[in-house]
């Protein structure tokens, strides 16, 4: 079988070397397959797969959102705060506070991109510095640390329920919304068609500004509510969270197979790149591979997964020879 | 006669598919204007590419000064002294003018690094040479599309260019700076080259062209002095052929009036473009490219804003903003360039079909797969795509295929007007027959058709009704079995001034 011929199966694949790797590491380290150890990594991985699902939305449009991990830094520290100075405010009042923000700061970004005109890596650029500067100048340059977030707000994303932790669970509902919003809705269908081809959408009735709007304010409402989540896992909100965990993010997606052109990525493709760079990142410590080793191994990872894209996007050859149309492929020589 | 610079005998050149000059000739004197006359798709474009060393002819030859040349690349033309300067310009939009008329042959000094002083030298004494105010170091970007042209004429100077090419060098130009140019051109004759000069406009052509050599389909028609021919003449040697029996025309009965538009205007590209169109007619949009038809049609179509103007659709009065408005009504428009502004090829066939008209497929909150399989089933088995199947990804169908998914999207969305912009262009013969077969089973099926197109045969063969737009503004009217090519072509051209 040609290389190209297995990209159709592209995400059998990711899920074949993610099983075949998995076995291995386990067979060297079997305390890595253990059920503890498996949820744990499920938990960790949670935020990843659904900030790569938001970023894929925004690619999709043949754009890119550097501010999500600003943004989620921002509204997590909105949501910790509020937990500090009003912790008679209801749990789900103070989640949807970091949803409501984050939903803001993802607007503003789609407005400066769609109505302006400006290129969204420069805006987004622009944004990650302006939300990582108020949270220094909401917080007062001061953390809130554990001991000043509410308990119930801190409880709630170690919760279990039927052996997985909350976080694991919104991120299970979060991507089965994605998957009927992409698959079956027409604003899901257009951001395809905008990615695509923007021309041509745009004769198909398409309104290319009101579909950026929609994918950053995804993209943001989804950092919001990730940052609610990382804040109280971890029990402290500062500017410096989730620093540079935007190309976390982005690469995810790369290695899940949504292409940066626009117009290509599934959902099912980006939660397996999430679950992948998720393994690496857990499975090399647990191999006591050193950390700087580990950066290095992320990249190659990435870079190989950029390479394998790039093929599979390739023109295929067109099929004019009655012989080579009957094959489906190329004629033997 | 002085000795000719270029001779071209017996040229033939073919596409698959496409036989695009046979067996054609020409000659080029110093100090001589020739204007290159003939319809769209006449085969004057080859004939500049065959000069520009783009194409290599299968047959016959180039000689210049007597000597056989073989232009393996477009260096090798200029290097031989063949310059030409396109419709539209083909430049560095960032980099100097200077930078710009020296690209490829720069002047080097020690080290081989640029000779920055030299160049700028040279090159603010090559705009000077044709009185082009515009300073050396000036970024191009900066110029309008006049000060283009002067920058590419430097450019072709630089090279001491003896042969000058003009293909269409006025399309986008004011009355002013027309003069400009061809005073330009005046200079170039007295300076002893000789100057081709590509021009649907028969009042330029006239007025500045020595000799003219005409193409109809490939092959010359007609040459000589242009002062032997007068512009009816040239326009009969243009159409020359009797077309009305190319396409067999079906007999639609047609219905009642559809649309009416009134007085459609932009600020900038057409204006009081006003018709009625009726159930199962076709009308047929004339004019030369560059005319506006496209744009005043997408202007109706919500592309583009309009200025002014009323659209009247089944007696009611609608506004069009946006394509999406447009649709809803029932109007459909099919792009010129069907695979670059139609076809989504990341996309499966089914999603590129039901794109256009998505609410169709609504149930409830969500999309209905088995609304958009019946869909696309339909049009599919209607249309004859050849695919594996529905699902298949657009990017790897043929062209052909493709170009049938795009317009299966525009049916899709139950149009009762559609507008075809040049539906056959860049297709082969055969494929063309399917197409104007297809447009006659549209209107048969009560559809009220636009169709836009630069083939005078295509327009004369399905049309009712023509309309011809000249400049922003329709000019005239024709009626099957009123009409002449050479009316509807001169009302195109302007000549028919002339011809009155």
């Amino acid at each position: 079988m040609t290389l190209r011929a297995l990209m159709k199966f592209r995400e059998l694949i990711l899920a074949g070397i993610l099983i075949v790797g998995v076995a291995a590491i386990g067979a060297y380290q079997p305390v890595f397959l253990e059920w503890e150890n498996i949820s744990d990594l499920l938990t960790e991985t949670s935020v990843l797969f659904m900030m790569a699902l938001a970023q894929m939305v925004v690619i999709l449009t043949r754009g890119i959102d550097l501010s999500v991990a600003a943004n989620l830094a921002l509204s997590g520290m909105i949501a910790a705060l509020i937990s500090q100075y009003y912790p008679e405010t209801p749990l789900v009042l103070m989640i949807a506070a970091g949803v409501l923000v984050g939903l803001l700061l993802g607007l503003l970004n789609g407005g400066l991109i769609a109505f302006l005109g400006i290129p969204p890596i420069v805006v987004t650029l622009g944004t990650l510095a302006i939300y990582r500067g108020m949270i220094i100048i909401i917080a007062g340059g001061d953390q809130v640390n554990a001991s000043e977030m509410g308990e119930e707000f801190q409880a709630f994303p170690k919760l279990v329920v039927f052996g997985l932790t909350t976080p694991v669970w919104i991120a299970i509902v979060v991507s089965v919304l994605f998957y009927v919003f992409l698959n079956y809705s027409r604003p899901g269908r257009a951001l395809y068609a905008v990615g695509g081809n923007p021309v041509a959408a745009r004769y198909c009735g398409i309104d290319q500004r009101r579909q950026e709007l929609l994918a950053y304010g995804i993209s943001g409402a989804v950092s919001g509510l990730c940052g609610y989540l990382w804040v109280a896992r971890y029990g402290v909100a500062y500017s410096e969270i989730a620093n540079g965990y935007e190309l976390t993010v982005i690469a995810a997606c790369v290695i899940g197979g949504v292409s940066i052109g626009g117009g290509v990525g599934t959902v099912p493709g980006t939660l397996l790149g999430a679950l992948f760079l998720g393994i690496v990142m857990t499975a090399l410590p647990v191999m006591q591979i050193s950390p700087f080793w580990q950066m290095a191994i992320s990249g190659a990872v990435i870079l190989g997964a950029v390479v394998i894209n790039a093929r599979a996007e390739q023109r295929p050859d067109k099929l004019i020879l009655p012989e080579a149309r009957r094959l489906g492929r190329k004629v033997p020589a | 006669m002085s000795e000719p610079i270029l001779t071209l005998s017996g040229v033939s050149k073919s596409f698959p598919g496409v036989r695009a000059l046979h067996n054609v000739s020409l000659t080029l004197h110093p100090g001589r204007v020739t204007a290159l006359i003939g319809e769209n798709g006449a085969g004057k474009s080859t004939v500049v590419k065959i000069l520009t060393g783009i194409y290599r002819p299968d047959e016959g030859e180039v000689r210049i000064g007597g000597a056989a040349r073989h232009f393996s690349s477009p260096r090798d033309a200029w290097a031989a002294g063949i310059a030409a300067i396109h419709q539209e310009t083909v430049m560095f939009d960032e980099l100097s003018v200077a930078e710009n008329i020296f690209m490829g042959h720069m002047p080097v000094g020690g080290a081989r690094m640029v000779d920055w002083a030299e160049m700028r030298s040279r090159a603010t004494e090559l705009l000077k040479r044709i009185d082009a105010p515009i300073p050396a170091a000036y970024p191009l970007r900066r110029l309008s599309v006049a000060q283009k042209h002067l920058v590419e004429i430097a450019r072709a100077l630089s090279h001491e260019a003896q042969v000058v090419i003009m293909d269409e060098p006025t399309a986008a130009l004011s009355a002013n700076e027309i003069d400009d140019l061809f005073r330009i051109v005046a200079q170039l004759k007295a300076e002893g080259r000789a100057v081709v000069f590509i021009s649907h406009k028969f009042d330029e052509v006239f007025r500045i062209a020595d000799d003219f050599v005409c193409l109809r389909d490939g092959e010359k028609v007609g040459d000589g002095p242009i002062s032997g021919v007068t512009p009816p003449q040239l326009v009969r040697m243009m159409v020359g052929r009797p077309v009305d029996q190319v396409f067999p025309k079906r007999d639609v009965p047609i219905g009642d009036v559809i649309l009416k538009v009134e007085g459609l205007s932009n600020a900038t590209e057409y204006a009081d473009v006003s018709f009625e169109l009726r159930k199962g007619e076709i009308l047929g949009l004339y004019g030369l490219i560059g005319a506006g038809r496209t744009e005043a049609m997408q202007g109706l179509f919500g592309i583009t804003p309009i200025t002014r103007g009323k659209v009247v659709l089944e007696g009611r009065e609608i506004a069009i903003a946006s394509p999406s408005d447009a649709i809803a009504a029932g109007i459909s428009y099919v792009p010129e360039d069907r695979q670059d502004q139609g076809a989504i090829l990341s996309l499966g066939i089914r999603e590129n079909i039901t794109l256009a008209n998505l609410l169709r497929h609504v149930r409830g909150l969500f999309l209905s797969r088995a609304s958009e399989r019946d869909e696309t089933r339909r049009l599919g088995n209607r249309l004859a795509i050849k695919a594996a199947n529905w699902e298949q990804r657009l990017g790897e169908l043929s062209g052909g295929n493709q170009q049938k998914v795009v317009i299966a999207k525009w049916l899709a969305t139950h149009p009762k007007v559609i507008v075809l912009d040049e539906p056959t262009k860049g297709i082969d013969i055969g494929s063309k027959a399917a197409v104007h077969e297809f447009i006659g089973e549209l209107a048969a099926d009560g559809l009220a058709v636009i169709l836009i197109s630069s083939e005078l045969p295509e327009v004369m063969g399905l049309a009712d009704r023509v309309i011809v737009m000249k400049e922003g503004r329709i000019v005239d009217e024709f009626r099957r079995g009123a009409w002449s090519a050479e009316g509807i072509v001169g009302a195109a051209t302007g000549a028919h001034r002339e011809a009155a």
